[in-house]
Parts: structure tokens; C-alpha cells; sequence
């Protein structure tokens, strides 16, 4: 037995000898479920296609959790090369001037080439400098769509072929399936802070905080207690007490999937890639896909939707060896064939515009009805101050004060104008707090 | 009581016996508690790149934010609520259990297992069951009209908190009280009986002063246990939420450091639950002490 035992540990030892030989490049990522599972596949093939790398994919947790533990690995000096980070984390990776390599440097380092005129505006503008370089690696960007059940719809006596375009012929649709009996709910919302407060912001043309939402400097202060802002939220308040919304739960609201998979709830907002996972799920029912409703007494031409997903940050203090293989892994990611591939099997929007022409050339946008919505949805109309996006430091923190603040809502203690008063007095000492640490 | 005392024969072999003692507590504790108390100073980024000295305003933050405070008031209603329903329910299993002639171990080694649970796991279960949407016991509440939503109703979530909390610990209750009623002599009991007092005064008179010790030490272990050690179970099934309903002490502590990267404020929060456990303690020994009768 022991014998056997160092036989089989001899040929491990053997067999992983050449391995040894790589140099492996650490890639912390927040992708879980379906988008894990792609994530991996487009690692693995990466170390196929070359012998000197190896990408080694390890999974954090949500977005939060990631981030805060590469800090915390940062700190303790045991940081990966490559971290993945989420759109409101970007105000405090790109605040960390000592812990980033910003990417177009390595870039410009390793010699590779990385043209960001090829990327989509809404993208790259999110995460450049003042100066326009862009510190980050685009990878998962998405915006939140509207998904329906359309047998739902059809149960209710709607045309399933019809979404919902306002709020108003969402609370219609809704009442009319809650009270035929088509479904319990009417509708459900993953990220209430993203999707029912940025980008509501973002689609009336309001503004989420002053200089430019945050993008013109750090002395910036929260202004999304607005007209629109207290009206949405009245009125989640008055359809959940009339039972024709349901809450999903704080941060990226994960009691909302099921709601919707289980035809609890018959329309369902979330990000554009919860669509692997909807059409995974969605087996028993038909779905439609539909862009954000939005008031249509408050703007007339809605602007477009900001984005969401990650964008991968390279920290700095590692071995040289391992930036020459992260700047080939960025380079091969940054190809159309794979970023169109990632785009099709998850709903992340294409992030550039060879992606969208591959996609257009294979006929996957006619094929598949409803993958283009959020890609429609982001690139409508033109930008204003007010939606190009936000860049707030210490935004998760923020996030949590409005999950927070929400939930007293719903629960009664506040309304929605103390509610939304009170997450913008605590998100402005929040802000202060940035500020004054990175001064 | 006699104290004992034994004399070595060289100054040497003492300190080689404590010293291990004097390492572990030196490494563990002493050192992180210094670094707490010079974090709580400063403030820091999330990254530590910069730091500046602030002199008290983290702690001075703390005491005029409703925020705290309201934490410290929710944090004294879960101890006392899971002190109360883990020790009653523990000494009232016990009792049955010390009642039981046949099978006793067989009900002693089930009423034990939810001891070996891990918290996050026991957390994970409790998250399971009362889930609003996939749980089984809102799903079977609604039959009789009550509407379970933890996520949105504070004081649900407080009851779930406290309900996963002390099932956690009532198998730890319920071996110390088994013990303590074991060694209860029953001649006493048999004299009480033979004088005319019914059960209950008998364990009114009797049975309760003499475990009155094992009552004591209980106390103080469930209450920094609720204070201090239900971290795992509030992070997997509530997360402190809805709109901070079940932020306790030791959450919040987590909450703003860990998540929220304010390492300052965090800190301070730590040293303040620090002197909180002195005092506590302190108070416990010296004046309920009195009170119990060994």
C-alpha cells in the first residue's frame, strides 16, 4: 500500500514537472454559475493555444467580495495579477494610483498593441483617466434589459408580443396579471440600486451627483433624491403594498432569479447576462426581451442606459514574467472571435465593433430575436452629463446605504423622500470620507 | 478555600511553564489589540497606500451617528433575547432528559448534534427555511395568513436571528444544566419529598440554588457568545439587513471594515466592544457573583 502510495506520488511529481516550467498568472474573477463556467472555458482554451502561461481562473465570490478580498490580498502583499472588478468599483481601483498597473502602460511595455478607438464609447469612457487612457481591460460589460414571460402574458389576455414600454403600461400589465390569476407578481428587479435608481437617472436625463456625476473630481455630492428619483420610488412602494412588485433582496437581489424562473413574477429587470441564466432556467415558458420601461410624462425620448459588468484591473507587485503573460492573455481575449463568442453565450454587450459586426456577419442577432436589446438600449440617442456613467469612490459602500435605505421603505419606516434624503446625506459623508483619504 | 502553593526550585522553570501562555496571548492578542487601538487613530485608504493621523475623530463619529448606537440597542435586545430562549429551552430539555431512565444517551447525543454544526452551515439551513421565496416554513406561515418576509420586515428578521443564534447553542446549555442536575444529590430531593414539597418547590428550594453556579457561568458564556460569536450565523442568513435591522456590534464592526474598507472607524468599533466585554465581565463578577451560592 505505502509502496503504491510513493509510486503514485513519483509520477505526479514526474508528470508535473513540465507544468512547472509555465508561469502561472492568478485571474480572481466574480463570475458564478453559467458566466463561471464560459469563464473557465475561455482560460482553458487561452493555455491551449500557447505553452509559456497558464491563466489559473479562481472564483472570490460576488463583486464585493472579490474586490475586498484582492485588497485585503494587496495588503497583505499576496495580491493576483489580474483581478476582476466591478463598474462601481472602478472610482477606488483608479483613486489606488500605487496598487494599479494600468493596462494601456503594460501594454505599451509588453509591446502588444490595444487600439480603444475599437471599443464602444459608453465602455471606454467609463473607465479612462481625465487624460483618456484607459487604465482597465474591458471584459464583461452589460446594462439592464427587461425580461417577460410572455405565456404569462398571454394567460393575463396581453399580446405576449407586446412589452410594457412605461411605467405606467407596467403597472397596467401588471395589475391585469396579478388579477387574472396568470402569476402571483407582477414584476421583480435584481439590483435595486443599479437598475431602479442609476439607471433610472441615467435614462431621464437626471442627475446622479454633481460635477458631471463625479467624473469631474472627487469634491462631488449625490443629487439622486430628485422629482423622478421620489416618484419611481413612491411608486415601488405602492406596488409592492398592492402586491404587484416583489422585492429580491439587497445587493444583486438574489431571491429575484427565482421569482421569475418559477413564474412567481411574470417580468423580471436585471443586467443584460442574466440572459444565459434566464434561458437556462426559463424551460417550462416562452421569454421576451424588452429595453427599461421609463415615465413617459418626464422625458420624451428616454436617454440611453449605463453600464454594468467588470472591467479586469492588473495590481501591481508581481513578477515581471507574469505581466509579458497577462498582456497575452489580454490580447487574446481582446480579439473579436473570442469576445464574440463570451458576448453570445452570456449577454454581455459586445464591447467592440468588430464583436457586433462578427455577431452581425453570423447572423446571430437574427437568429437569436432579443440579444441585441441591450446593446440597442445603450447606444440610443446621444449621451448627455447625466449618462455617460458615474465614478464615485467608495460606491459599494454607497450601494449598500440605498439597499439599506430602500428596505426602510418598503418596510414602512420611511418615505420615499426621507428614504432617498437620508441615502443622500449618508452617501455624501461617504463621499468625504473618499475624498479626504485621497487627497 | 485553601490556596495551594508550590515552590519551585529556580526562578527559571516558572516563566518556561507560563511562557507559552504568555506567547500565545502576546500573539494573539495583545499584538492585534495594539494594532486595533493604533488603527483606530488613523485613517486609512482601502489599499493602506496613505495614512493620516486623525486623533479621535473615528471614535467621536461614532458616538454623534444614530447608527452606532441604535446598533448597540439591537445588539442588547438579540443577547438578552438568545440568552434567554438558548438557556430556558436547554434547562427544560434537560430536565426531561434527566427524567428519562431508558435511552437517556440516545436523546442526549441527538439533543447535542446541532453543536457540531458549523454556523455558516447552520445559518445556511436556517437561510433555506425561512427564505421568502423557496423556503418551507413562509410557504407553510402564509397558510395560516402570516406574511414572512424577512428581507423587508425588521423584526422577522430579528425573530429568525435570534431563533438560529440559540438553537445553535442550546445543545452547549443543555450537557452543563444535564450535568449540573445529575450531580444534584438525590437524597435531598428524596428529604424534600418526604417533608411535603411538591415538585415545583422542590426545584424552586432545591434544584435551582444548587445549579445556581453552573446557571452563572452559563450566563456569561451565552451572553458573550450572542454578542460575540453569532457573526457566521447572521452573515449567511440576514447580512445584517433589512435597512440594518440585524447590524449588530460585532456585524457592523465586520460590515464597515471589511466590506465598507473603512479600517478606521472598524477599528475604533473594536476597541469600544473591547472595553464593553471588560465591563461586562467586570460587573458580572463582581456583583452577581455575590449573588449565587457555590
Amino acid at each position: 500500500m505505502t509502496r503504491h502510495l510513493i509510486g503514485a506520488l513519483l509520477a505526479t511529481a514526474a508528470l508535473s514537472g513540465p507544468a512547472l516550467a509555465q508561469t502561472e498568472v492568478q485571474w480572481w474573477h466574480a463570475m458564478g454559475g453559467e458566466l463561471g463556467a464560459k469563464l473557465e472555458q475561455i482560460a482553458a482554451s487561452f493555455n491551449e493555444t500557447q505553452a509559456d502561461y497558464k491563466i489559473v481562473p479562481v472564483y472570490k465570490g460576488s463583486y464585493p467580495e472579490t474586490l475586498t478580498a484582492a485588497i485585503a490580498a494587496f495588503r497583505a502583499k499576496e495580491q493576483p495579477a489580474i483581478v476582476q472588478v466591478f463598474e462601481v468599483g472602478t472610482g477606488t481601483m483608479m483613486a489606488a494610483k500605487g496598487a494599479v498597473y494600468p493596462v494601456y502602460k503594460l501594454m505599451a511595455d509588453q509591446g502588444k498593441s490595444f487600439d480603444t478607438s475599437e471599443y464602444l464609447g459608453p465602455v471606454v469612457g467609463y473607465y479612462s483617466d481625465p487624460e483618456g487612457n484607459v487604465l482597465s481591460l474591458p471584459f464583461n460589460s452589460s446594462t439592464p434589459i427587461m425580461y417577460y414571460n410572455k405565456d404569462v402574458f398571454a394567460k393575463a389576455g396581453l399580446d405576449p408580443e407586446i412589452a410594457p414600454k412605461t411605467w405606467a403600461e407596467v403597472e397596467a400589465f401588471s395589475q391585469k396579471i396579478v388579477d387574472s390569476g396568470a402569476a402571483k407578481c407582477g414584476f421583480t428587479s435584481g439590483w435595486i440600486s443599479w437598475v431602479q435608481l442609476e439607471n433610472l437617472s441615467a435614462i431621464h436625463d437626471a442627475a446622479y451627483g454633481t460635477r458631471e456625476n463625479g467624473f469631474a473630481g472627487l469634491d462631488t455630492e449625490f443629487t439622486f433624491n430628485g422629482d423622478v428619483q421620489v416618484k419611481h420610488w413612491d411608486n415601488l412602494k405602492k406596488w409592492a403594498d398592492a402586491g404587484l412588485f416583489q422585492y429580491g433582496g439587497p445587493v444583486g437581489g438574489n431571491d429575484a432569479p427565482p421569482k421569475f424562473y418559477t413564474q412567481e413574477c411574470a417580468i423580471y429587470m436585471n443586467s443584460s447576462a442574466s440572459r444565459a441564466g434566464v434561458i437556462n432556467n426559463a424551460k417550462d415558458f416562452q421569454v421576451g426581451f424588452a429595453p427599461l420601461p421609463y415615465y413617459d410624462d418626464m422625458i420624451a425620448e428616454p436617454k440611453n442606459s449605463i453600464i454594468g459588468g467588470a472591467t479586469l484591473w492588473v495590481l501591481n507587485g508581481r513578477k515581471d514574467a507574469e505581466y509579458k503573460g497577462v498582456a497575452a492573455f489580454f490580447d487574446y481575449l481582446s480579439s473579436a472571435e473570442v469576445q464574440a463568442d463570451w458576448h453570445q453565450a452570456t449577454g454581455y454587450l459586445p464591447i467592440t465593433n468588430a464583436t457586433y459586426d462578427l455577431g452581425m456577419t453570423q447572423g446571430y442577432y437574427a437568429a437569436n430575436p432579443g440579444s441585441d436589446v441591450a446593446i440597442q438600449q445603450i447606444t440610443r440617442g446621444t449621451p448627455s452629463v447625466n449618462s455617460k456613467g458615474l465614478r464615485f469612490g467608495n460606491l459599494t459602500q454607497v450601494r449598500d446605504v440605498i439597499d439599506s435605505e430602500f428596505e426602510a421603505l418598503l418596510g414602512g419606516q420611511k418615505t420615499a423622500k426621507a428614504a432617498l434624503d437620508s441615502a443622500v446625506t449618508r452617501g455624501n459623508a461617504i463621499l468625504r470620507d473618499f475624498e479626504a483619504a485621497n487627497k | 478555600m485553601q490556596t495551594k502553593r508550590t515552590i519551585f526550585p529556580n526562578k527559571g522553570l516558572p516563566w518556561l511553564l507560563i511562557g507559552p501562555q504568555l506567547i500565545v496571548t502576546a500573539i494573539f492578542f495583545l499584538w492585534p489589540s495594539a494594532q486595533a487601538i493604533w488603527t483606530s487613530f488613523r485613517r486609512e485608504d482601502p489599499f493602506g497606500l496613505n495614512t493620516t493621523f486623525v486623533g479621535l475623530a473615528n471614535y467621536t463619529r461614532l458616538f454623534d451617528s444614530g447608527e452606532w448606537v441604535a446598533a448597540a440597542g439591537r445588539t442588547a435586545v438579540f443577547a438578552v433575547s438568545v440568552t434567554a430562549l438558548s438557556m430556558i429551552s436547554a434547562l427544560v430539555l434537560a430536565l426531561a432528559a434527566n427524567r428519562v431512565l431508558r435511552g437517556s444517551r440516545f436523546y442526549t447525543t441527538l439533543l447535542v448534534w446541532p453543536y457540531a454544526v458549523a454556523p455558516v452551515v447552520a445559518g445556511v439551513l436556517w437561510w433555506f427555511l425561512f427564505n421568502p421565496t423557496i423556503g418551507l416554513l413562509p410557504y407553510m406561515l402564509s397558510g395560516f395568513g402570516i406574511s414572512w418576509n424577512h428581507r423587508v420586515n425588521g423584526g422577522q428578521a430579528m425573530t429568525l436571528i435570534v431563533i438560529a443564534a440559540a438553537w445553535k447553542h442550546v445543545s452547549y446549555n443543555f450537557l452543563f444544566f444535564l450535568a449540573a442536575l445529575q450531580s444534584v444529590p438525590k437524597s435531598l430531593i428524596e428529604a424534600a419529598a418526604i417533608d411535603g414539597a411538591g415538585p415545583f418547590q422542590r426545584m424552586r428550594d432545591i434544584v435551582l440554588p444548587l445549579i445556581s453556579p453552573t446557571t452563572f457561568f452559563l450566563l456569561i458564556v451565552n451572553i458573550n457568545y450572542a454578542m460575540f460569536d453569532t457573526f457566521a450565523i447572521i452573515d449567511a442568513t440576514t447580512s445584517g439587513g433589512p435597512a440594518g435591522a440585524t447590524n449588530i456590534l460585532v456585524y457592523k464592526v465586520y460590515a464597515d471594515g471589511f466590506l465598507g474598507l473603512n479600517l478606521g472607524s472598524s477599528s475604533a468599533q473594536s476597541v469600544v466592544l473591547m472595553l464593553i466585554v471588560v465591563a461586562l465581565t467586570f460587573v458580572q463578577f463582581r456583583y452577581v457573583e455575590r449573588k449565587v451560592q457555590y
